[in-house]
């Protein structure tokens, strides 16, 4: 039935292939990401013209906005690697999903800083009840509502699958708390301060964003790798693979 | 083994939630006391300047409410768990959500309904006009039991763990944000004078959304949570 996924896929599920597949393509992703990132720091900071109205303030969108879109990619992630663990029970999915989770926290954190930076130059205030600055808050709170479920059982596995659970019912609340928020902020419309509005951007702009879009998913695979890696290791402290590395690597 | 009929089995269960809760009426008096305290404090840290007071006192209230039930949230299951009569119910023939759902009632008649009961008071503390209660009242009786639903989820997915006081808070953040936007948007419209219909119903919407769907998804939380 499934002839057309190739068995190599398959076989990735298993924690020992995953574990030198992971290890040989870490740093390629690492040099990856640091390379792009570096080319599109150049571009966004030096090569790209100042804004009209922002002068250079706006420069800080080259980490900003790459960030909010890992934030949401990377809980969609999770969510889909925690579907998996739940319904087919793969070792592997549970892993992934559960060492996403401080990855994805980080770069929301990374938006909500960088965003506020933003904010006190552009609108004079740190912080405000935006409805999209709402939501990034919401989901930081999910994310550390994941992790901090994830570490409060002994059990890890048990752990994870509680997590994983709690991260579904997250992604469901996404979009409601994105919708109600809306709702909310337009209910008791005030002086809100607007986000930049869905302006056409010049293309001296748009390709550093996109590089460092790249940029950041190639950061993430490298850190997830690590991550799986480690996780694996532990997870499988009892397995025979896993004393072989230990032996060998001792040796080494 | 017999098998009792389905509303049998559902008056058992709540019965007996109800029966547990009543020999320990005291502790059906801490969120209340714990209510009252917290908002005989706001006069106090705002200054009783009755203006100000009216307009903070539909949020204030129903964020009084909510940090009460989650204060009693985190002992739902917990006898159940400790005495193994839980383990029993998820082994038992009646389907599990049902049974949940039925100490999910009992849960909210003993800590929400105390706490809509003296809602008025703690309105009138506040200052908000009379002409205001039912309409406050209607946003409370609608999102209390979605509250007790949510609370349930989570705290069937700590069933397993030690600790879990703060942790549901932090759980329980991001699923109650609709929740007091809405209801918290019936009050304050109804205070501007404007139409606060349309909150309301969405609270009604979301609350037909999650009697349905929390029992079952409390249901796999407590299967996943026991599963050591």
């Amino acid at each position: 039935m499934s002839s057309w996924i190739p068995l190599w896929l398959h076989r990735l599920g298993s924690p020992p292939t995953f574990y030198r597949f992971a290890g040989a393509l870490r740093p390629w992703m690492l040099a990856l990401a640091l390379l792009l990132g570096a080319i599109a720091l150049y571009g966004g900071l030096v090569l790209a013209p100042p804004d009209y109205q922002q002068g250079d303030d706006y420069r800080i969108i080259f980490v900003h906005v790459p960030s909010a879109w890992m934030a949401l990619f990377i809980y969609a992630v999770m969510a889909v690697a925690s579907f998996i663990a739940l319904v087919w029970r793969i070792k592997l999915a549970e892993v992934v999903a559960m060492e996403s989770a401080p990855i994805g926290a980080a770069f929301t954190l990374i938006t909500l800083v960088t965003g506020s930076l933003w904010g006190i130059r552009m609108w004079g205030t740190w912080w405000t009840w935006d409805a999209r600055l709402t939501s990034e808050l919401v989901l930081l709170f999910l994310y550390l509502g994941v992790l901090g479920l994830y570490h409060a059982f002994e059990d890890r596995r048990q752990g994870a699958r509680a997590a994983a659970f709690l991260a579904l019912i997250g992604i469901i609340n996404v979009p409601i708390v994105h919708f109600s928020v809306n709702w909310w902020n337009t209910l008791h419309q005030g002086s809100t301060v607007r986000l930049l509005g869905p302006s056409s951007m010049s293309d001296a702009m748009i390709w550093p964003l996109l590089t460092m879009m790249v940029a950041t998913k190639c950061y993430y695979l490298a850190s997830l790798f690590a991550r799986a890696r480690t996780d694996l290791l532990a997870l499988e402290s009892g397995k025979e693979w896993v004393r072989q590395i230990a032996i060998t690597e001792g040796r080494a | 083994m017999s098998r009792a009929p389905l509303s049998r089995a559902c008056a058992a269960v709540l019965r007996r939630d109800l029966t547990l809760a009543w020999r320990r009426r005291g502790d059906i008096a801490m969120p209340v006391l714990y209510a009252l305290i917290v908002t005989t404090l706001f006069p106090f840290a705002l200054g009783p300047d009755n203006a100000l007071l009216q307009r903070i006192a539909g949020g204030a209230v129903l964020v009084t409410v909510l940090l009460a039930m989650l204060l009693a949230l985190d002992g739902m299951f917990r006898s159940d768990i400790e005495d193994g009569s839980l383990e029993q119910l998820v082994l038992a023939p009646q389907p599990l959500a049902l049974m949940l759902g039925m100490k999910i009632l009992a849960h909210w008649l003993t800590t929400a309904l105390p706490l809509i009961v003296i809602a008025p008071v703690l309105a009138s503390m506040l200052q908000l006009p009379a002409a205001i209660m039912p309409v406050m009242l209607l946003a409370l009786v609608l999102s209390t039991p979605m509250l007790s639903l949510l609370g349930a989820v989570l705290v069937a997915l700590t069933a397993g763990t030690r600790r879990s006081g703060m942790l549901l808070a932090l759980m329980l953040l991001p699923l109650c944000v609709p929740v007091v936007i809405f209801a918290a948007g019936a009050i304050s419209a109804a205070q501007q004078g404007l139409p606060w219909v349309a909150p309301i119903a969405w609270l009604g919407a979301a609350l037909a959304l999650t009697l349905v769907l929390a029992p079952l998804a409390c249901a796999v939380a407590l299967r996943i949570a026991l599963d050591a």
